[in-house]
């Protein structure tokens, strides 16, 4: 009795696994053949004679482009984000002043706002700002947008940082940037991880912005250059998978290496929502 | 000490770029989508100011309510899956082993883009070697269904990818939410002579009701401004068979240059948003929350 709901429960769970994880390596697989063993073959057989020349094709073909566009953009605003988020979590956390309910409760706002509701404004703005068709359009987006998230996540981990550290710093006398740049900054890392691997997720994947601000070739982010390629490749179903593969791969690898600390952040960052 | 700490200077100084980011791309663009609503405007030339007819004509338009219509569908969808997730975690929760690994392989398609999913969904429901309709093959079906080509069926073969995506985030929650439950409420139940059914039913439900009503919050909000995997998948067709509230103000503004109205639009989205959110909130709020 024992034994068959055991078999049961675990069989439940693995079909969701399967389910949940299957179409990726269905995905995988005909990333590795070619056009005549996709449409003539069996889709769930494994590659006759595996072609990484997919790979080799899309990376010469422009994706290796959009990949290091997607990698300095979403480094560079994860690194502004979090500099200004801490910055001012640390305010708002830790100094004295009248208005930092109010100020916080402000950016606890940016959190409900659909972003789509801003999106012809920002559009008009970069336009007469002229910096549409600019990486950094998109830099400045990702780094406002990803901001009250983050503060979020810092916030619970500011308010337990315990006082005396302070204390002895200014009687020792730090002054404040150097408190706050050598001594509660290096603090905050373990949680400053998890809100960059959240903002990696976000901003490696992030489309409709991308899509709207970005004209060129050259300054197109991955998720962007997928749509191209796959409007040349129409037919070579194995080049788009290659190209598919590339774009999921970093976060993959990511999650692989720091599933705990992506576990935390969603999990942290949706329940208060 | 106090007095260091209250540093005027270094207070507006640390909170300037995050606050003039947050004021200058986020809430003035807001308040530049309700005044764009009152002009016509093609983006580019001259502004003239037409007062609330692009407002009226959102009012009567019935293409606009079609897509609200789609966005509440998929609403509704997205919520009543939640049961599902919830079935899922409470096996999960049921102190086995693996549940670790579970959880987070269920997780892996939330992390990747919806622009990635929606071209790996387009594969798998493509009707000549897709995955679905192989697999259908194999079981006798002769005529399997264009899934995103025919009108009747479009939207919910879009709902099933969006679903998929969001499973292991719901499922995350609810774990880590029964997780939370003390032992000495669930052996006291065992004692008692609770079945494993009523003791899900009676007791691990009722104790994660606030954590329920967020993810509903979360489901409804997230529905409303939902965008890419349509915009990617059918573009909103065919024939208008799969649009939203979004991907409507996107066609308006950056696919027929109607800034104006594509304002408009955008900004009803806003206040639909908002007001389904203190809707559901309300509906939703915590009368007598349990402390355990």
């Amino acid at each position: 009795m024992k034994k068959l709901g055991y078999f049961l429960l675990y069989g439940s769970l693995s079909i969701v696994a399967i389910i949940q994880v299957f179409p990726i390596v269905w995905l995988f697989l005909f990333s590795l053949k070619d056009n005549r063993e996709i449409f003539a073959g069996n889709p769930f057989a494994l590659p006759q004679a595996i072609k990484w020349e997919n790979y080799y094709s899309v990376w010469e073909a422009g994706i290796g482009n959009y990949f290091f566009n997607s990698v300095w953009i979403t480094t560079v605003s994860i690194f502004f984000t979090l500099l200004f988020a801490s910055m001012a979590v640390f305010v708002i956390t830790r100094m004295h002043w009248k208005l930092n309910k109010l100020v916080l409760g402000l950016f606890m706002i940016g959190l409900m706002i659909p972003i789509h509701s801003s999106l012809i404004p920002l559009f008009s703005m970069f336009l007469d700002a002229g910096i549409i068709d600019n990486p950094w359009a998109i830099v400045l987006t990702y780094t406002a947008y990803n901001l009250p998230i983050t503060m979020m996540i810092l916030l619970g981990f500011y308010y337990t940082i315990p006082k005396e550290i302070e204390e002895a710093a200014i009687i020792d006398g730090a002054s404040l940037h150097r408190l706050f740049f050598t001594i509660i900054l290096p603090l905050t890392i373990p949680v400053l991880s998890t809100t960059a691997i959240i903002n990696m997720i976000y901003n490696w994947n992030e489309f409709v912005f991308a899509n709207t601000f970005i004209s060129s070739d050259r300054y197109k982010t991955l998720t962007v250059g997928i749509q191209n390629f796959v409007g040349q490749y129409m037919t070579d179903w194995g080049a788009i998978g290659a190209t598919l593969v590339i774009s999921v791969l970093p976060i993959l690898i990511a999650f692989f290496f720091f599933s705990n600390k992506i576990v935390e952040g969603i999990s942290s960052s949706a329940v208060k929502g | 000490m106090n007095k260091v700490m209250s540093n005027k200077w270094f207070i507006t100084l640390y909170l300037l770029p995050a606050l003039l980011l947050l004021t200058v791309l986020i809430f003035i663009p807001l308040l530049l989508t309700g005044y764009y609503g009152l002009m016509s405007w093609d983006g580019i030339g001259a502004m003239s100011f037409i007062g609330l007819d692009n407002y009226i004509n959102v009012v009567q338009d019935a293409t606009f309510w079609q897509s609200a219509g789609h966005s509440f569908l998929l609403a509704l969808f997205s919520t009543l899956s939640l049961l599902l997730y919830l079935a899922v975690s409470l096996i999960l929760a049921s102190k086995i082993k693996g549940a670790n690994v579970f959880r987070k392989v269920y997780l892996i398609p939330m992390l990747l883009s919806s622009v990635a999913i929606a071209q790996l969904w387009i594969k798998i429901y493509n009707p000549s070697n897709g995955m679905l309709n192989t697999m259908l093959g194999w079981i006798g079906v002769e005529n399997p269904p264009l899934w995103l080509a025919d009108p009747s069926i479009v939207l919910y073969s879009i709902f099933i990818p969006i679903l998929w995506q969001y499973a292991g985030f719901y499922i995350l929650i609810y774990y880590a939410a029964l997780k939370g439950i003390p032992e000495t409420i669930i052996e006291a139940a065992k004692i008692d002579g609770a079945s494993p059914l009523q003791i899900a039913l009676r007791i691990k439900l009722p104790l994660i009701m606030g954590v329920i009503k967020v993810t509903i919050v979360l489901a409804v909000v997230g529905s409303l401004k939902y965008f890419d995997l349509i915009f990617v998948m059918t573009g909103g067709g065919p024939n208008g068979a799969s649009e939203v509230m979004a991907s409507y103000m996107y066609k308006l503004a950056f696919g027929s240059y109607n800034f104006g109205y594509g304002s408009a639009v955008g900004f009803a989205l806003l206040v639909i948003t908002l007001i389904v959110t203190y809707i559901v909130r309300r509906l939703t709020a915590n009368k007598e929350d349990i402390q355990y």
